[in-house]
């Protein structure tokens, strides 16, 4: 299960996406919309996703976890559009048959894909919004007013 | 001359006001002439060209890949995903 969603993520579905009889664990990462960012107050943020590259981005780094670890599945799923704060913003779900391949293998997909996915947050404030990139651009931005 | 694609995103889409712009450029033309052109159009780019990466239809790609005729080319700015 490799998908961009508008509504929800369905968290259940998403790791039962990745039972498997010959599995001795699944390990699961929930991202979840935070309430603050550098002490100000954030009401909800968008999602915008590259989606055609995401997507094919997101493919790849299934093919190089499973090359690296011997898992059984793997499900990836990131939501889009507007989210409200404590919903979940991208579910990964592996499954293995020991633990050790699992958790590596679920680290490497989370920090991978913050890496290279082309999606983008912004969060709306009380007075404004801005676009989350790398911080140090954000200072660059902070700089410039 | 060829004619390219060019999609916008994020902080860059604000800068551009626009999703996407179709650019004629010349023959051999590679990805870093999309952003020195955009750099000539908008001053903006100037300062933050340095942390764009360039993406050829849907694949990250150096600066000097050398574009060809309807390609898509994506503006990526630092990603925040997950």
């Amino acid at each position: 299960m490799i998908q961009i969603v508008k509504d929800k993520i369905n968290v259940e579905q998403v790791i039962e996406s990745v039972a498997d009889p010959a599995a001795g664990g699944v390990d699961v990462f929930i991202g979840t919309t935070r309430n603050s960012s550098n002490g100000k107050q954030v009401r909800f943020l968008e999602y915008h996703a590259y989606k055609p590259m995401a997507i094919k981005m997101m493919h790849r780094i299934v093919n190089e976890t499973r090359s690296q670890w011997d898992v059984k599945k793997i499900a990836l799923v990131h939501r889009e559009g507007r989210l409200e704060i404590g919903e979940p913003s991208v579910v990964i779900a592996v499954s293995a048959a020991h633990r050790d391949e699992a958790f590596k293998a679920c680290r490497y997909l989370i920090d991978t894909l913050k890496k290279v996915v082309p999606i983008w947050k912004k969060e709306f404030f009380e007075d404004g919004e801005v676009w989350v990139e790398s911080e140090e651009r954000m200072a660059r931005v902070e700089n410039r007013k | 001359m060829i004619e390219v694609t060019v999609k916008f995103f994020a902080s860059v889409r604000d800068i551009v006001g626009k999703d996407e712009y179709k650019y004629s450029l010349p023959e051999g033309a590679s990805a870093s002439d999309v952003l020195v052109r955009l750099s000539d159009e908008y001053s903006l780019f100037q300062d933050w060209k340095n942390h764009l990466r360039i993406a050829v239809n849907y694949e990250y790609v150096p600066p000097t890949h050398v574009l060809k005729n309807n390609d898509e080319v994506a503006i990526i700015p630092p990603v925040s995903g997950g």
